[in-house]
């Protein structure tokens, strides 16, 4: 079991719920990948969607814990408000915090962030902010009250995987106590393992697995890189060194000169 | 009474949000409410006054990231 802030969770693989080709595809993916949690939005109802009601039926037979969004939030106001209003609904005070700061590359705007995460922490949320790779961001946070830190490893939906290994590896060295989940940018089970190698507690994902040709098929190869990646970075993994090691035994070789 | 609900203008008789809310056929406990940028809970929507002008927001849970 993996505890995250109390929460005995089965696995560390956190799953979004959009862009799916339907929602049985949707419910077979989460089922299939093993995914603890899953990430969820409020929205204006649109018809022909299959959002309100229906979709709140489905993440409900889900048996999977639920982490509201604030995504598409450009404002601090904007994502307090929206944070209050998940909490009512999705009756959880869980919020996975999103203040966007560029059009462009959807990152984060760190001062908005900070702002928005010292308000709802001090509202007795339990804030997971959508943070760069930044040091001093991540303080900041901590500072505010957050008690878990989601950076992320490329630009939402880009499939770049981690671009910046360093930055990740120093997160990890800086906060080894602190939950570290990578959110975002992540395009193939290989980066998800590359991360979860590098000590981080978990991932979320939903691109990647929900515009695949096969959702459920890659749901169930996230699922597996993920626990594959964790096992490795439990059992200590070899340093590499330039110069070959013969891994046969040399002692007892025949002598046939 | 003139209202912004959801981006669109409506002339409305409602004087309560839960009028409002039920004069537009929104029901459901996975409805949630806001007024001018603030969070109305649904336990005061009842009670909660509407003015000429004010902005509501009526969202639902969606798929998310």
């Amino acid at each position: 079991m993996f505890d995250l802030l109390g929460a005995a969770l089965p696995s560390r693989l956190l799953l979004g719920t959009a862009q799916y080709p339907s929602p049985a595809i949707l419910a077979d993916a989460v089922k299939t990948s093993g995914a603890s949690v899953v990430t969820v939005s409020l929205r204006r109802e649109m018809a022909g969607g299959w959002g309100g009601e229906k979709f709140w039926s489905l993440v409900n037979s889900l048996g999977v814990r639920i982490l509201p969004n604030t995504a598409g939030c450009h404002s601090v106001k904007e994502a307090v408000t929206t944070a209050k209003m998940a909490r009512e609904v999705f009756g959880t005070s869980w919020i996975k915090l999103e203040v966007i700061g560029n059009h462009d590359t959807l990152q984060p705007d760190v001062f908005g962030l900070v702002e928005a995460a010292c308000i709802l922490c001090e509202d007795g949320f339990t804030v997971f902010p959508y943070t760069t790779d930044d040091l001093v961001v991540a303080e900041r946070l901590l500072g505010a009250g957050c008690k878990v830190l989601m950076p992320w490893c490329a630009p939402i939906g880009s499939a770049l995987g981690p671009v910046n290994i360093m930055a990740l590896r120093s997160m990890r060295g800086h906060f080894p106590d602190v939950p570290l989940i990578v959110d975002a940018g992540l395009g193939r089970p290989s980066h998800a393992a590359t991360v979860m190698e590098l000590g981080f507690d978990a991932v979320l994902l939903n691109t990647a697995v929900a515009k695949a040709a096969d959702p459920v098929g890659m749901a169930r190869a996230f699922g597996k890189a993920v626990e594959a990646g964790r096992e490795a970075y439990s059992s200590g993994m070899l340093e590499p060194r330039d110069m070959a090691i013969p891994s046969t035994p040399v002692i007892g070789m025949a002598a046939f000169r | 009474m003139k209202l912004m609900v959801n981006g669109e203008a409506h002339e409305i008789a409602a004087t309560t949000l839960a009028e409002l809310l039920a004069a537009l056929d929104y029901e459901g406990e996975w409805l949630a409410t806001a007024v001018n940028s603030d969070l109305v809970h649904r336990a005061n929507r009842a009670e909660f006054r509407l003015s000429d002008g004010d902005r509501i927001e009526i969202l639902s849970p969606m798929q998310g990231g």
